[in-house]
């Protein structure tokens, strides 16, 4: 138990010295690398819980595609990050709000562990006990695909809807483009492409 | 303070051991598919290849380590130091880290975790920031152009790469390496591996595979008729190892990913006589290094893509063709019964 707990505090700590540094670096690229360090050892936080399955997803997801789209965008953007950041503290109090809510929404949800013990067990689907021998892939397939399937389906639509608005919305058809059309290459014959003339002795064409 | 020891000690100790039971052959392992690349590139070309350093020159590779590691490292003025030092680290270090879940044998593994296939996923759509890092904190530009290839580039091509996987996972039931193997197990010997069963999907994961570890023809982040070298331009001596390194150790990678996935891991390919002497651990190697042989030969042979038509055969060609055969598999499988337990 011992090494799982230092090993506990130890990623914990990762994590929120990551995400401080996320918003205190000067520099935005090192901004977005701690957040990747961030995401990184969340997942170990979640693998330390027994969630190897949302570790890895975590992992793959976040840090294998959301993140590097973040750093493409980040070393692509010409800002002066300099005076962005001397109006941090125009955003302080908004942001700080923010903070504050979440905060109180955590506690919210760990205060429900302490005043009622027994609301875990009311779940539609509780989970399965650690020493059943069922996989976590296992488990979640077993509620997410039958009693959360239209939930499921619905988060699918919304992601769908939201990469076909950021499609429309920047997809423009330019004139004069030379595209590559495959088909049409390979559909070329010598009749088609190749034109014979006959030139006449000392003429020219 | 014994009891501590017993307890986490002794088993950190044989896990430290284990590692570097792995670690060291796959290094010196790698020293020689750097070896076969050169030669059979070279005999493809009719030329000699590396035929100087030891016989045959079998110890070209130690050599080029030794003028690697005695020469200075050279960090440009402009570039931004911590991140430049580091990216080489990232890259070898999530290469290597691969190797603890495969299996190369029934049992010979060092993790034999349950998420195993999404472990390497995982690691293989990490490796991309090393390469990233590499051309952005270099501050040039072609390392810079680099590196946002690259980045686009695995980005493309992990989608099909998933994709293959869904497909092999839902037809073995499990996300553990070794019980993939164990699927494959049948009477039909080669005939029961997945290879058959998921032939288009094979060839799609070969040609992904190629993309994503950036070999030729898919080399565009290092393309030196263009980019020079891509993101290494500026890196020398052992940083420039050690991302040249990292990326033979992800090509190895790859090649052991197949050969769990579709050509039966350990199993050999009929269960007969002479066949079955041969122990399952050098089944998993001549598998491995068979598929090996093969990126080698591509790379001899075929010649590099234009970066539209990589992006095009990525997104156009190869996700809806997996797509259609994650639906295929997931209905013939419901369809006929014939989902695993």
């Amino acid at each position: 138990m011992i090494v799982a707990t230092i090993a506990f505090y130890l990623f914990a700590a990762v994590t929120i010295a990551a995400a401080f540094m996320v918003i205190s670096a000067r520099n935005p690229v090192h901004s977005v690398l701690f957040l990747i360090l961030a995401f990184f050892s969340s997942a170990w936080l979640f693998v330390l819980m027994g969630a190897e399955f949302v570790a890895m997803i975590l992992v793959i997801v976040y840090v294998g595609a959301v993140a590097v789209l973040f750093l493409f965008v980040v070393m692509m953007l010409d800002i002066d990050f300099k005076s962005l950041r001397s109006e941090m503290l125009n955003y302080l109090p908004l942001g700080g709000m923010i903070g504050i809510i979440l905060l109180l929404e955590l506690g919210l949800v760990a205060s429900t562990w302490v005043f009622a013990p027994d609301a875990a067990s009311l779940a539609a689907a509780p989970a399965p006990a650690a020493d059943s021998g069922v996989t976590n892939a296992e488990a979640l397939g077993r509620v997410i695909y039958t009693q959360y399937v239209y939930y499921f389906q619905a988060a699918g639509m919304i992601l769908l809807v939201a990469m076909v608005g950021a499609i429309v919305l920047t997809l423009r058809k330019r004139e004069g483009v030379k595209r590559q059309v495959i088909a049409d290459q390979v559909a070329r014959t010598p009749q088609t492409g190749v034109e014979v003339k006959k030139v006449e002795p000392g003429q020219g064409i | 303070m014994a009891e501590i020891f017993w307890e986490y000690g002794l088993p950190g100790l044989i896990m430290a051991g284990q590692s570097l039971l792995l670690m060291v052959p796959l290094l010196v392992l790698i020293a020689f598919i750097l070896y076969a690349d050169r030669k059979v590139w070279a005999a493809v070309q009719l030329r000699r290849g590396p035929n100087v350093v030891g016989p045959f020159g079998l110890l070209q590779s130690f050599a080029d380590l030794a003028k690697f590691i005695f020469k200075e490292v050279v960090v440009p003025a402009g570039a931004n130091k911590g991140v430049f030092l580091l990216a080489p680290f990232v890259s070898v270090v999530l290469a290597l880290s691969s190797w603890a879940v495969i299996p190369m044998s029934d049992g010979v593994v060092i993790a034999d975790i349950n998420v195993g296939i999404l472990y390497l996923f995982a690691l293989s759509s990490l490796s991309v920031y090393g390469i990233i890092m590499a051309g952005w904190a270099s501050n040039s530009k072609y390392p810079f152009l680099g590196a946002l290839r690259s980045a686009a580039q695995m980005v493309s091509y992990e989608v099909s790469i998933g994709f293959v996987i869904v497909c092999v996972l839902m037809t073995a039931g499990t996300l553990n390496l070794s019980e993939i193997v164990r699927a494959q197990d049948g009477n039909w010997g080669l005939f029961n591996w997945y290879w058959l069963w998921h032939l288009p999907m094979f060839v799609i994961f070969f040609i992904s595979a190629l993309a994503e570890t950036n070999r030729p023809p898919f080399d565009l982040p290092e393309a030196e008729s263009e980019l020079v070298a891509g993101y290494a331009v500026e890196y020398s001596s052992t940083p420039y190892m050690m991302m040249f390194m990292a990326e033979y150790v992800a090509i190895l990678t790859m090649c052991a990913l197949m050969t769990i996935l579709f050509l039966g891991g350990w199993l050999p390919p009929v269960d007969v006589a002479p066949f079955n002497w041969i122990p399952p651990f050098f089944w998993f190697w001549i598998k491995t290094l068979f598929i090996f042989f093969l990126i080698a030969m591509v790379k001899a042979f075929v010649p590099r893509y234009r970066y539209d038509q990589l992006m095009r055969l990525g997104w156009k060609v190869f996700l809806p063709i997996s797509l259609f055969w994650v639906v295929l598999t997931a209905g013939v499988l419901v369809g006929f019964d014939l989902l695993p337990a």
